[in-house]
């Protein structure tokens, strides 16, 4: 939002640029419109109605709704999805800052690689990402299993750990397959801001005595509050959106007794195997509704903390 | 807790008389963990991709690239067609990719430095659409393509939606806002420059480099996509790349040394593409990001 506000009154003057102005703009306003605002506006209607795709649809006003709220599924892929963006985002955030932090000193050498090599796996698609992990979170073979196995972790009573069947591993496995792919592509975004800091607040700090953690914490974190919002924001929006990476990890039902199911999955199965698309188009809008109520509550909560702090 | 954090970011203040380095051995340290932890995942899918299964299954397992990788890859073959769908996810990405350049470029020259009717409005409408699930949208652009434009199995259905997006177009107006100066337009324009001209000789050039990362990001966001294809494709001939993989499946159990060889192969693309453009993305990355 803050974007927004360079709009000023920069703006070429007002002449007959009217007609080209819409000339340019023309074929987004038409492709966006039709494939983009049209879709979203008209979710809300089938919603309204029992719409199968070779039945034909009949309107059955709210009954969308009323089922979703009383089905167990629903809720349980509400946990889910939360749960695994719990621990994919915060661990990720964490992660990221560090390695922002490192790469962001200008003394570091080979900059340009360590920048470069960690967005390696950003490239790859999350479905060989997940196929990979898959693979990699096996039971008996996994790779994580054996490794743990050998770091000695069986002595304290963690070995050949279940990480699809039961319920936190398999989160932690999906979370990590998120983790995996997008830490190089955060810790750019926060590396970038680093880089926008004023360096004499470091040296003012420096001057005062504060350590190396400190600045950190006094300089570098309040500096980068935007950065945070904006990420929080956007890493609820893909949150909400995870959808691939449990599919390959367990099926269409998202784990034998759905312990990693997520909305978007269910969506997903109620396009592809119930053929109910008003009911998956009930479970867009519910996203949607969980969407905005996060990011509301994450804009008055940046607000309240950055009102106090100023 | 304290003195862990401190070693994480390389402080030592609790010996300040300590002779600090420039930077700090941890830094490096975790530098070469992290891009081990990258690269191992892709490491491990060749590794897969080229060792019979019963090569995997074993303790320790195999850990380097076996002797089976085009046994593998025949397997492949055998059970998708592969090169058909690596043919029509390049194609389909190219098209696209041009597509986002051209069409979100002129918009957000546009947004940027020309007055047109409902200008405000629909930019805020457009950071509103951002700000959506993009799964909002996709059961009626389904019902769609399925009732009413009949591309079921036609890549125009994957192909025209994308070829413009909200995040590219406001993406490029925040650029032309930003690199392209007022006084250079109103200098072309004084002599005698066509509105177009203009746009195509003095605003393209100037805004190139971030152009192709944009072009870059559609390139590889339409190479990945899985959700949209799998929806709207469903004859082998026309999977991409990303749908056929998903198809390689055991008959009984999980293949995956099968699995892994398809992955293997819808990612070497990529990565080939990566040694070209990787340090043009990371600009990119870091160019769009929000600062402060």
């Amino acid at each position: 939002m803050a974007l927004l506000k360079r709009e000023k009154s920069k703006v070429a003057p007002k002449n007959k640029g009217d007609r080209w102005g819409l000339a340019y703009v023309s074929p987004f306003f038409i492709i966006f419109g039709v494939f983009g605002l049209l879709p979203i506006l008209f979710t809300v209607y089938v919603s309204f109605f029992h719409w199968d795709p070779l039945a034909g649809h009949n309107f059955i006003g709210l009954d969308n709704f009323r089922n979703l709220f009383t089905d167990p599924y629903f809720y349980r892929a509400v946990r889910n999805t939360f749960s695994i963006f719990l621990f994919s985002f915060v661990p990720q955030t964490i992660l990221a800052l560090l390695l922002a932090n490192f790469l962001a000193n200008p003394h570091l050498k080979f900059k340009v690689f360590w920048r470069t090599i960690l967005l390696v796996p950003w490239v790859t698609s999350i479905l060989s990402v997940a196929i990979i992990f898959s693979e990699l979170f096996g039971q008996n073979y996994g790779m994580v299993n054996v490794a743990m196995h050998y770091l000695g972790l069986s002595h304290i009573g963690i070995h050949n750990v279940n990480w699809v069947g039961q319920t936190i591993p398999s989160h932690i496995a999906i979370a990590s397959m998120i983790v995996y792919r997008n830490l190089g592509y955060a810790s750019l975004i926060y590396l970038a801001s680093m880089l926008a800091i004023p360096r004499d607040l470091y040296e003012s700090a420096s001057l005062d005595g504060a350590s190396k953690l400190q600045q950190f914490r006094y300089v570098t974190i309040p500096q980068l509050k935007n950065t945070l919002t904006f990420m929080l924001i956007v890493g609820t929006i893909g949150g909400l959106q995870t959808f691939l990476e449990p599919l390959t990890y367990g099926g269409v039902q998202g784990g034998d007794s759905r312990q990693f199911s997520t909305l978007a999955l269910y969506l997903y199965e109620q396009i592809i195997i119930n053929n109910k698309l008003g009911y998956a188009a009930a479970i867009g809008v519910a996203i949607t509704l969980i969407t905005i109520m996060i990011s509301g509550v994450n804009f008055l909560v940046t607000r309240r903390i950055s009102g106090s702090e100023a | 807790m304290r003195n862990l954090l401190e070693w994480f970011t390389g402080s030592n203040a609790s010996d300040p008389t300590k002779k600090r380095r420039k930077v700090s051995r941890t830094a490096y340290i975790a530098l070469i963990v992290f891009t081990f932890l990258s690269i191992f995942p892709l490491y491990w899918l060749f590794v897969v991709a080229s060792n019979s299964n019963a090569e995997i299954s074993k303790i320790p397992p195999s850990l380097v690239p076996g002797p089976n990788f085009f046994k593998e890859l025949k397997a492949v073959y055998a059970a998708v067609p592969l090169t058909n769908a690596l043919v029509n996810t390049a194609l389909i990405a190219l098209i696209v990719a041009a597509a986002q350049v051209f069409f979100c470029t002129m918009a957000g020259f546009a947004y940027a430095k020309l007055a047109f009717p409902g200008k405000k409005v629909s930019l805020v409408v457009i950071i509103g659409t951002m700000m959506l699930p993009s799964q909002l949208g996709i059961v009626v652009l389904y019902i769609m393509m399925a009732d009413f434009f009949h591309w079921i199995n036609d890549f125009k259905a994957i192909v025209i939606p994308s070829m413009i997006g909200a995040f590219g177009v406001f993406w490029m107006r925040q650029i032309i806002d930003a690199q392209v100066p007022n006084e250079l337009l109103e200098a072309a324009k004084i002599d005698g420059g066509k509105n177009f001209r203009i746009y195509r000789s003095v605003v393209v050039p100037i805004i190139a480099p971030s152009a192709l990362v944009l072009g870059l990001f559609s390139f590889l966001g339409t190479w990945n996509d899985f959700l949209w294809p799998s929806l709207v494709l469903n004859s082998p001939k026309r999977f991409t790349i990303q749908v056929a993989v998903n198809q390689l499946n055991g008959t009984y159990t999980v293949d995956y040394a099968l699995k892994m060889c398809g992955a293997f192969m819808a990612t070497l693309p990529l990565l080939l593409l990566f040694i070209f453009v990787g340090r043009r993305l990371v600009t990119g990355i870091m160019d769009g990001a929000v600062k402060g």
